[in-house]
């Protein structure tokens, strides 16, 4: 049903194409004088009136049960309190109470029981959002290059991280009860909390991750809301910034909502895909996200296996066309979508995909070329090939038969003779009478080239060249 | 395919330079019908096969703004409606902006009747579109229709803005707030009052703080619209609150309008109400939005009441701006850097010595280069009010700290204000303290900085005159011909390239012409083509009988050279000549001149090709019939006929018979 969720998705290779770059030059970042990492305080700190000293208050677990109530609240209380971690002498001994504070505090909610009480949550709440939710401040690099440069650091995790760790056990509890949390874990909480997602820090953007998607799965009643904010997010990015940190975050949370998708698929979801998920394809930051949105692609066709045309030529429709870094992404997205093509979807689509495969088969960068000949690798693809070689064989033969003869690279001509050689043992004879008819239309071309160059060196009282 | 209909699509605009021969279309009613028939069945067809390339629907979107003539003038302009109404509700951004552009052009040319019966449906379905995109175009075309049209209409129409300023979605309040300026302006004065206030206080305090800063631009019109004393309550209470949004962006956007805003609401708000936000701004804990309210200290000041300016600014900014020298962001200081000499014209020789000179000295100091070149930038506010030399202690150590920068951008940058300083520093300070630096920098390692110099030297010279030139600048660079480095050997070339005409014919041919004719024999091939360059550039400042007897010599000698390029330079450079002859009227094609031209350039042989358009466009124009034949006898001189000139001669025999 819709209702069930599945741990979020982790992508094996995350920053797999940032890493292992082998075009021989060294990485902007590396020539760049290394900064140090800077970090940054949150916009939200403005010089408050007087600063306030904290006093440590007794540990909880040397408190009576009676008034241990009394205590947590206090302590939550004497949490709100911020501190301007930019400047690292002031306050010293208060930012360390706080940080015991906070710990006790995490601790005091994920192996107490019976801490919950409605009284609580308000409290809980005001001291969450009062530590977390801030304005970001301005990126301090305005060409800030999330493959290449160090994200600026958020100052002051040593509190904000136990904030997020204690609300996280918060919603973990056993004893949290969603219907009195949701007046507090309203929709402006979760509008905030997604705002958050634009943070440099990666640190934070992962706690988010997690939180969101507890919440998503215990506040049946915010679900819609959620994906309809994440909607909007992403589409402000395709369209109007092009610029937004947490968008692997999010994907990554959608790659495991989705999979609890019910069927048949609603009209909203179908939109979401067409509407969203493909575009998102076009952003000029897709190596930072593929692998999380190739993966939320694939959900929805082994849902609804009825899209994968759809998605194919949408595909088709936003494929690169000067980006080979990009190209070779999308080649590996439409393999893990060939990996659980049916068969009848596949014949639907056939045609306009290896015309494209074809093209990329012949790309001078060789990156291209390698990624889109290792499809030939792939058994099942393989075995869809086989069956429609009729189909296939024609639209691929011109591309590979030129490589082979043509190509610069050797590593790309071998595997090309490869992909001959299999092509062939699949239909000989119509493989045969391709290479006949290929080598008499490249023999008229040739005819023509040398009859135009000869009357022109005739007129031209040059040697002609026979 | 589509390459083919982006084609056709500039060609039907295109084709709008010949309405005369549709002209004959519009003669009866029927055939106009038809016409426009015709167009609006062509428009579908495209619109309907080409769905998928966004540069096509950019072009066709752009295009259909301008298509009014060709389906039929005004009274079918309607016609054009639905496809730039489905060009609207396109994902892309760009297209469906400019389809809302071209919708907004359209409606200008729709009769009254006719906006109320096919455009205003339209805006209204589109401000009802199930997908965003359709409801933030709709947002752009609210204004155009909404003063022609009648006044149920105009309720209605003012009903759907309301809506889409609280629309769930923020891309489209985002539209709306970005268009409730432009929307306020054409409602009448009640509607003002009544809607857009309630809609403005809404948007500017929107969850979102893209929405909000939006509303901070429309602050500005709606300020301007109402009576002043409405503004106390319908518009500061929202304007108070931008100014202390926790979201730095906003107050970004306030610091950014704030000379506008401030005109908007007048003297007496401003002195209550802006000075301490703009106070707060100044002293913002975001980097950004300091810089971006250091920008507009001089705006602000300038544009204070006048009968108690100077005490505003001496006791509640200037105290903002002391602080901000020592700012920490070097934006911030570069900010203020470029605008703080704009004060001294408003505090006066008195306050500008005790109060800002500091501060300038202090930024002249700046540690970052960006700082203190802003301050260079702007001595002449400073000059005006104090002079200069109240500065010039300070100054000196920062030029020339900046004359040799590591970087040299930097250095490049104080090149460019060199001449300024010049002239304002005078002659005297100039030869003492600056001049050294000048000639340094005709020696630096970097070519830009090289270029630089040698053109800043020309500047210098049209400043101080030639005979300055004669005495402190012309020796140095003459020196440097005998330089051991060639590329210093090839800077001498460059000056007097860029000095000779400021320093007029007689010292280029006395003693420039001399060391550039010297030159030809280095053995440094690039020189030698270099001094055959200088030659074509100075040649215009020489006189003929230079020209001739010196010029002429060495350039056909560089002509047969050994190295390929100074060959082909000196080739370049004698047909260069001609060019230039040809060019100062000295020669009327239909005076003899022309033929003696020819001849003299004939005299140079084999060397010479026949380079330039004008000659063969003077041998096929049609005036010349009675030359033609004369020059022809000259060119059947000259050795190396090219095929253009030849293929001119056909020309000119079909055009003379």
């Amino acid at each position: 049903s819709d209702l069930t969720l599945q741990p979020p998705f982790r992508p094996h290779s995350t920053s797999s194409s940032s890493s292992e770059k082998v075009d021989g030059f060294t990485r902007k970042s590396v020539r760049k004088a290394q900064r140090q990492r800077k970090s940054q305080g949150s916009s939200q700190y403005r010089t408050q009136s007087a600063p306030v000293e904290l006093s440590p208050l007794p540990q909880l677990k040397d408190t009576p049960s009676a008034e241990q109530q009394e205590l947590f609240m206090q302590k939550l209380n004497q949490c709100c309190v911020l501190f301007d971690f930019l400047d690292s002498v002031t306050d010293l001994k208060s930012k360390e109470i706080k940080r015991a504070t906070l710990n006790e505090l995490v601790e005091y909610v994920s192996t107490y029981r019976g801490v919950l009480v409605e009284s609580a949550y308000p409290d809980i709440t005001n001291m969450i959002c009062t530590n977390i939710f801030r304005a970001l401040p301005p990126s301090d690099n305005p060409d800030f290059d999330p493959e290449e440069d160090e994200p600026t650091l958020e100052v002051s995790w040593p509190h904000m991280q136990l904030v997020y760790e204690f609300l996280l056990r918060f919603l973990e509890n056993p004893d949290f009860q969603p219907s009195i949390a949701k007046r507090h874990i309203d929709q402006k909480f979760v509008l905030q909390l997604l705002e958050l997602f634009d943070s440099e820090d990666p640190r934070e953007r992962d706690f988010l991750k997690t939180i969101l998607h507890r919440i998503y799965g215990k506040f049946l009643g915010l679900r819609a809301f959620i994906r309809k904010q994440i909607n909007n997010i992403f589409l402000q990015f395709i369209y109007e910034t092009e610029h937004f940190n947490g968008v692997a975050e999010l994907l990554e949370i959608l790659g495991s909502i989705i999979n609890g998708f019910a069927l048949p698929l609603k009209a909203e979801h179908k939109q979401f895909l067409m509407k969203v998920l493909i575009p998102l394809h076009t952003a000029k930051s897709l190596a930072l996200f593929h692998a999380q949105l190739a993966y939320c692609v694939v959900q929805f066709l082994e849902k609804d296996p009825t899209l994968t045309e759809p998605v194919i030529r949408g595909l088709l429709k936003v494929w690169p066309k000067t980006c080979s870094q990009k190209e070779v992404m999308f080649l590996g997205e439409i393999e893990e979508i060939l990996d659980v093509v049916e068969p009848t979807q596949f014949k639907k689509v056939q045609e306009p995909l290896f015309k494209q495969i074809s093209k990329c088969v012949a790309n001078a960068h060789f990156q291209v070329a390698e990624r889109a000949l290792y499809f030939w690798n792939n058994d099942y693809i393989l075995s869809l090939i086989e069956e429609n070689i009729d189909k296939i064989l024609p639209i691929m033969f011109g591309s590979l038969y030129r490589i082979s003869k043509e190509h610069w690279n050797p590593t790309i001509v071998a595997l090309v003779y490869n992909v001959l050689k299999t092509l062939m043992e699949m239909n000989c004879t119509l493989f045969d009478e391709l290479t006949s008819s290929y080598k008499a239309e490249r023999q008229r071309f040739v005819t023509k080239t040398f009859f135009v160059y000869n009357s022109l060196c005739l007129r031209l009282r040059t040697p002609t060249w026979s | 395919s589509s390459q083919q209909h982006q084609e056709a699509v500039h060609h039907c605009a295109s084709s709008r330079c010949g309405e005369d021969s549709h002209g004959k279309l519009y003669k009866n009613d029927t055939e106009t019908q038809l016409y426009s028939l015709k167009m609006y069945s062509i428009i579908h067809i495209f619109y309907n096969t080409i769905y998928d390339e966004d540069e096509v629907l950019l072009a066709l979107a752009e295009q259909l703004g301008n298509f009014t003539m060709l389906v039929g003038g005004p009274e079918y302009v309607h016609c054009l409606l639905p496809p730039l109404e489905s060009l609207a509700t396109v994902e892309e951004t760009v297209v469906r902006d400019k389809a809302v552009e071209s919708l907004r052009k359209i409606s200008q040319e729709h009769s009254p009747v006719d906006l109320e019966v096919h455009f205003e449906p339209l805006v209204k379905r589109l401000a009802s579109g199930d997908w965003f995109t359709s409801r933030t175009s709709a947002c752009g075309l609210f204004s155009v229709c909404y003063p022609r049209v009648s006044s149920t209409v105009k309720a209605e129409i003012r009903q759907h803005f309301r809506t889409l300023c609280s629309d769930d979605t923020p891309m489209v309040r985002r539209a709306a707030a970005s268009k409730l300026g432009e929307f306020a302006k054409v409602l009448e004065p009640e509607y003002v009052k009544s809607d857009i206030i309630s809609l403005f206080t809404a948007l500017a305090s929107d969850e979102q703080d893209s929405v909000r800063l939006l509303a901070v631009e429309a602050c500005v019109s709606i300020a301007t619209l109402l009576p002043q004393e409405d503004l106390e309550t319908l518009v500061m209470p929202t304007l108070r609150q931008a100014a202390e949004d926790k979201s730095w962006r906003v107050r970004y956007m306030v610091a950014d309008k704030f000379s506008e805003l401030q005109k908007a609401v007048g003297s007496e708000i401003t002195k209550n109400d802006l000075v301490p936000a703009f106070q707060n701004l100044l002293k913002d804990c975001e980097a950004e939005v300091r810089a971006a309210a250091a920008n507009k200290v001089k705006e602000f000041c300038e544009n204070l009441p006048e009968d108690n300016r100077e005490q505003i600014i001496m006791t509640h900014i200037l105290p903002c701006v002391k602080e901000l020298v020592s700012d920490t962001n070097q934006h911030v200081k570069s900010a203020l850097a470029s605008v703080i000499m704009g004060l001294s014209t408003i505090l006066g020789k008195d306050n500008t010595i005790e109060h800002l000179l500091p501060l300038f000295l202090a930024q002249l100091k700046d540690e970052c280069p960006e700082v203190r070149l802003n301050i260079i930038s702007n001595l002449d506010c400073v000059n005006e009010v104090i002079g200069i030399r109240q500065l010039s202690q300070s100054l000196l150590p920062a030029i020339v700290e900046l004359a040799e920068d590591a970087k040299w951008r930097v250095r490049l940058a104080i090149i460019e204000y060199m001449p300024l300083l010049a002239g304002q520093l005078g002659v005297e300070f100039f030869d003492e303290k600056l001049n050294t630096l000048c000639m340094a920098w005709l020696i630096d390692h970097v070519y830009a900085i090289r270029e630089a110099a040698t053109c800043n030297l020309m500047k210098l010279v049209e400043k101080f005159g030639a005979e300055w030139a004669q005495n402190t600048i012309v020796p140095k660079v003459l020196g440097m011909a005998n330089d051991p480095n060639y590329l210093h050997r090839m800077t001498t070339l460059f000056c007097i390239n860029a000095l000779s005409e400021a320093c007029g014919q007689e010292i280029t041919t006395k003693q420039m012409l001399p060391v550039v004719l010297k030159m030809s024999n280095d053995q440094v091939a690039n020189v030698r083509f270099n001094v055959a360059k200088s030659l074509q550039k100075i040649g215009p400042v020489l006189d003929s009988n230079a020209l001739q007897t010196e010029v002429k010599p060495v350039l056909e000698k560089l002509a047969t050279d050994s190295d390929m390029d100074v060959k082909y330079f000196a080739q370049e450079a004698i047909s260069g000549m001609f060019d230039f002859l040809l060019s100062t009227k000295l020669l009327n094609f239909n005076s003899l001149n022309f033929i003696f031209l020819l001849f003299f350039l004939c005299s140079f042989g084999p060397s010479i090709t026949i380079p330039n358009q004008r000659l063969q466009d003077g041998i096929c124009h049609g005036t010349l019939s009675n030359q033609t034949l004369k020059v022809i006898a000259c060119l059947s001189q000259l050795h190396t006929f090219t095929s253009s000139a030849a293929s001119s001669f056909v020309l000119c025999g079909k055009n003379t018979k």
